[in-house]
């Protein structure tokens, strides 16, 4: 075998964690728009950032592992009902609910994933809409612990570190959710990209394939639900701890469907595209919602009809191709 | 010495079609065997009952003297059982490079890591350039598969085979589809194998098979009628007749 010929295959010499670097600097930037131009609207943009977790949580078996789910609000709704229940019993530190928020998701991810990366196709999307459902159903019967229909209220929550206190203006509640989703975005970034990460495209491509190199195609994908549901319970945690209230609303099946929508709109398989659905999705309707509160339903469809006509696979792709052209031009 | 691969009267039938009928082989170290036959003879079906993507209804398969009837799919490749395919299954989204990568990576078990950015990883990276450069694939390292010629995309089945090390490798006509030029890459690469290991292949083109094999097996409705050298197998009564028996009876109509 040669040693020459090796040098034929030209590197890639990037400088390390710059993808990483510059995903945190870019959400922070973004934030920080957010926290300085619209200063009434931080408890809407905590939502938003809550809610952007579980659309990351989703593109992860969505968009990485082709694993087709209209359950996926199970994850986020255990989580905040876990750190509400655990606030209201007397745990108030953000970050002790922020663990059981992640420990809650974790495990509902690796039980609805022990269920539903068993199938394929059309039985995978009918056994996660009922994961779905039972969990809201239970939700809904449990009321001595989870308020039932009423909503679970009364969450709140300690001083951040012992300093920041929750206010009513949501600064505290906002810089926290910030930064968090900047440390869990870092985090993904890497984990995207690293070999499990990568196995997990490719069990997207042809999970036969996988399996004829060696790969044990199911534990994989009940690994990568059990770290789906640990993101999802972040942004439930999050949710809870911010709002003060858990409701049906965050485990229901319009949730799910909400999501899987702001995923395809962004561009499911990028995180980028995860986070940008999300923000113009919730963007979006919070303004036309409040424009005209009648027909902004109406609105919302005719958005999604006309960005999934002229990019189909969300608005990331023609975005990142333009940044390329762009970058190109200017090099040459 | 026990063979590397062996087969023990294997039967499968579908209803009440018997695709594969009480075929027995072995395969030792450093054999060249060629599986022909007609078209619908069962020789894929084969080699989906070695690599455990259907099971048989009777009979055995061992590798190096263990019995694999009970292990998955994986778990035979963990034991060097490994396949190409007919057309070509290949990560169609990622790029050449990680295509290998991840194989190496998965036989190295290192693949289940989650925080170390993967394909770039000097000893992974060393690897798989130097299978890629041996097949003159080098300079598409970085391009997605979906963007290749098919030729170049049978390379890669053969690529990723070489990145498992395999102890038996099985090739699914690995010629199949490749323009007639590019034909000569695929047995040059072929040949490069290592010495040391079981090569069953698959394969229509008798040029090929006449350059590749030591040994030819012969199936014909899913059973087993020849087994014997090269150049014995096209004066074979039998053989001939499996292969050219529709024409013959043709002429016989009035």
């Amino acid at each position: 075998m040669t040693g020459i010929a090796t040098n034929d295959v030209p590197a890639r010499r990037r400088l390390p964690l710059l993808q990483e670097a510059g995903s945190a600097l870019a959400i922070a930037v973004i934030g920080a728009i957010g926290y300085y131009l619209f200063p009434d609207d931080l408890a809407f943009l905590t939502r938003l950032i809550g809610i952007s977790f579980l659309v990351l949580s989703l593109d992860l078996v969505t968009g990485y592992c082709g694993i087709a789910t209209l359950g996926h609000a199970a994850q986020f709704g255990v989580a905040a009902y876990a750190a509400g229940i655990a606030c209201v019993r007397g745990v108030t530190d953000p970050l002790a609910l922020l663990a059981i928020g992640i420990f809650a998701g974790t495990l509902m991810g690796l039980i609805s994933g022990a269920l539903i990366a068993r199938f394929r196709g059309l039985p995978q999307l009918v056994l996660s809409i009922a994961v779905g459902q039972l969990v809201a159903a239970l939700a809904n019967k449990l009321q001595w612990l989870t308020g039932g229909s009423d909503g679970l209220s009364g969450i709140t929550p300690g001083k951040v570190f012992g300093i920041y206190n929750f206010d009513m203006y949501s600064r505290t509640a906002y810089l926290f959710s910030l930064a968090i989703l900047i440390i869990v975005f870092v985090a993904l970034t890497r984990f995207v990209r690293s070999p499990f990460g990568l196995m997990c495209r490719a069990i997207k491509d042809d999970d036969l394939r996988a399996k004829m190199i060696g790969v044990a195609v199911y534990p994989r994908l009940v690994l990568m639900y059990g770290v789906s549901g640990a993101v999802a319970g972040v942004g439930g945690a999050l949710t809870a701890m911010s709002t003060g209230v858990v409701g049906l609303d965050g485990v229901a099946f319009e949730r799910s469907a909400e999501v899987l929508v702001m995923l395809v709109l962004g561009g499911a398989g990028h995180l980028w595209g995860a986070l940008a659905g999300t923000i113009i999705f919730m963007i979006f309707e919070h303004i036309v919602a409040a424009a005209n509160p009648f027909h902004w339903m109406t609105l919302v469809g005719l958005l999604l009809i006309l960005i999934v006509v002229f990019a189909p696979k969300g608005l990331i792709e023609p975005a990142l191709s333009l940044a390329r052209r762009l970058t190109k031009g200017r090099a040459s | 010495m026990t063979a590397l691969l062996e087969a023990r009267n294997i039967s499968r039938s579908f209803g009440g079609l018997r695709v594969t009928d009480d075929v027995s082989f072995t395969l030792g170290a450093g054999d060249r065997v060629a599986l022909i036959g007609p078209n619908g003879a069962g020789k894929t079906t084969l080699v989906n009952l070695i690599t455990g993507d259907i099971a048989p209804s009777a009979g055995q398969f061992l590798i190096s003297g263990e019995e694999i009837n009970g292990l998955s799919i994986p778990e035979r490749v963990q034991r060097g059982l490994v396949r190409t395919f007919q057309t070509t299954r290949l990560f169609q989204n990622l790029t050449v490079a990680d295509n290998v990568a991840l194989a190496i990576m998965q036989r190295r078990r290192i693949s289940k890591r989650f925080f170390s950015v993967s394909t770039e990883r000097p000893d992974v990276r060393a690897e798989w350039s130097e299978i890629l450069a041996n097949l003159g694939l080098d300079r598409l390292a970085y391009r997605k598969v979906v963007e290749l010629a098919y030729g170049q995309q049978r390379l890669i089945e053969l690529a990723i085979g070489l990145a498992l090390r395999p102890k038996v490798l099985l090739l699914d006509e690995p010629a199949a589809g490749v323009p007639h030029d590019e034909a000569p890459k695929i047995l040059d690469a072929i040949n490069q194998l290592p010495a040391d290991i079981a090569v069953l292949m698959i394969e229509h083109d008798m040029d090929l098979v006449f350059k590749f094999a030591t040994r030819v097996l012969v199936l014909a409705a899913g059973r087993l009628i020849f087994e014997g050298s090269p150049k014995d197998v096209t004066a074979d009564h039998e053989v001939r007749r499996a292969y050219l028996g529709s024409y013959a009876d043709a002429r016989r109509v009035p």
